[in-house]
């Protein structure tokens, strides 16, 4: 018997595909992402729209919170790890977290660093803004990537100029001859064998879900037509109207993303979605999506 | 005989994987989002993924009646992990599943994610390849914790019976979807063939 290998890893985020992840504070909230239909919670101290609004650094949220979602719930659970950040990860792993977020939305602990996945028997999941970036996480072991988007601001526009990048790169990288591949993995600074494996499979090695701004049906709707194999969805639900029928209406939206009329019809009275941040507002320094190397 | 239509419910999980395999296989293969197109499918996988998910989701579009209907024509259903728990009769600590197969599941039986495993397996299936180990994933994995008298064991892990049929109902608590190895696929679109030679 094996455990903790790759297949097991990346085989978890294939079982949450067409699926939406929730941000959860409490054993509350946790119960009404499992009812609205979440398939996966990530059990945060604040959500990201408060963590940008309270400033200060941003850890690793309290094991007992997380621990008492993890009994709370059926679904697994997912807590984050800043960057670089492997004694948070090993904290982690040993309360029996199901998946761990090294996620830019929290400080980053380490300048030039992440955590080395392959240390762990825990999944990793990591953000990523190109092609390049995703295949260095996977090279350090992420058994899932998620585009970044810009978390808390409820704008979308980051969630799609990155799953765009991301698709538009795979498909030059699947029409280059094999000469030029070497070249293109210096170029992206992503390890030459993941280089070879998307070009021959004109796709990830891993599950590429989106997250970072998307805060409607018609958002999540969007950026699963772009390609995105599953959404986060962090302030987006808490920091709505009605949190119960916006998740519910997510989850659907997710579901029949190509289908107009469910879209519509899930996306009738939902009251008002979070207020949210126009990227273009943000100072350079307020940027989280810069986060990671 | 026309030729073989296989439909994977596409509400949430691994159905593009599944997808895949039956085409590997030669087969046709659609995704199921609304009741009424179990009407043109000949045999219907429903996938691993998240059960709860899953469910709320069979209920909200309302796929019991013609689940049900589906069923009684014999129609084969495989279901893999979430697909399993959502086929059994009985869930324990729960309400009832669908009640295709006579089994009682415990979910996520073998712990949590940390707890998930890879080990070879031998088949025993009553017709088709059973030569050589399979390589099978257990992914938070449920376990058919008892089974009535007409469901026959095809595979087990060491005493837990791990893919089982019945009738027209098989269940498997790994993920034949996610390895190279076709032959649980093929046992599957044969029950198939065999279902619309006789109808």
């Amino acid at each position: 018997m094996e455990k903790g290998t790759l297949k097991i890893k990346s085989g978890l985020a294939r079982m949450l595909k067409g699926g939406v992840i929730m941000d959860v504070t409490s054993v509350e909230q946790a119960k009404i992402a499992e009812e609205a239909g979440a398939v996966s919670v990530m059990a945060l101290e604040r959500i990201p729209a408060d963590i940008r609004a309270t400033g200060g650094v941003a850890r690793m949220t309290d094991p007992e919170i997380i621990s008492k979602i993890m009994e709370a719930v059926s679904i697994p659970v997912m807590a984050k790890a800043r960057i670089g950040h492997f004694a948070e990860a090993q904290i982690l792993e040993s309360i029996g977290i199901d998946y761990i977020d090294e996620s830019e939305v929290l400080t980053p602990a380490d300048e030039k660093y992440h955590i080395n996945k392959w240390n762990f028997k825990v999944p990793f999941v990591c953000g990523a803004t190109n092609l390049g970036e995703a295949l260095r996480r996977i090279g350090e072991g992420a058994a899932m990537i998620r585009t970044k988007g810009e978390a808390g601001t409820g704008d979308v526009i980051e969630a799609v100029k990155h799953m765009r990048s991301i698709k538009d790169e795979i498909v030059k990288v699947a029409s280059l001859p094999g000469e030029e591949l070497m070249t293109i993995s210096k170029e992206m600074g992503a390890p030459y064998d993941l280089v070879v494996y998307v070009h021959e499979n004109k796709n990830l090695p891993v599950v590429n879900f989106s997250a970072g701004g998307i805060s409607t049906p018609a958002d999540a709707a969007m950026i699963m037509q772009l390609g995105a194999d599953g959404i986060f969805v962090g302030s987006g639900i808490f920091k709505s109207e009605n949190p119960s029928k916006m998740a519910q209406a997510i989850v659907e939206a997710t579901t029949h993303y190509n289908n107009p009329e469910v879209l519509a019809r899930v996306s009738r009275g939902l009251g008002n979605p979070m207020r949210g941040t126009a990227v273009s507002a943000l100072s350079k320094e307020e940027v989280i999506s810069n986060r990671g190397w | 005989m026309g030729s073989i239509v296989a439909g994977v419910l596409s509400l949430q999980g691994a159905f593009e994987e599944h997808v895949n395999k039956l085409k590997e296989c030669g087969i046709s293969a659609v995704e199921v989002r609304f009741p009424e197109q179990l009407e043109k499918i000949d045999g219907l996988i429903i996938p691993g993924g998240e059960s709860t998910t899953i469910n709320k989701l069979l209920e909200k579009y309302k796929f019991k009646d013609n689940l049900d209907k589906f069923n009684r024509k014999h129609k084969p259903i495989f279901g893999t992990c979430a697909g399993l728990i959502l086929l059994a009769k009985n869930i324990e600590g729960e309400d009832k599943g669908l009640g295709y197969i006579d089994i009682e599941v415990r979910r996520n039986a073998y712990g949590r994610q940390a707890d998930s495993f890879e080990e070879p397996l031998d088949l025993s299936l009553d017709r088709g390849e059973n030569g050589g180990k399979f390589e099978s994933v257990f992914i938070r994995a449920p376990k058919i914790i008892s089974a009535g008298k007409g469901v026959a064991i095809l595979a087990r892990y060491n005493e837990d019976m791990v893919l089982a049929r019945e009738n027209n109902v098989m269940v498997c608590a790994f993920h034949p979807e996610l390895t190279d190895d076709l032959r649980i696929h093929k046992y599957f679109i044969n029950m198939m063939k065999n279902y619309k030679g006789e109808n």
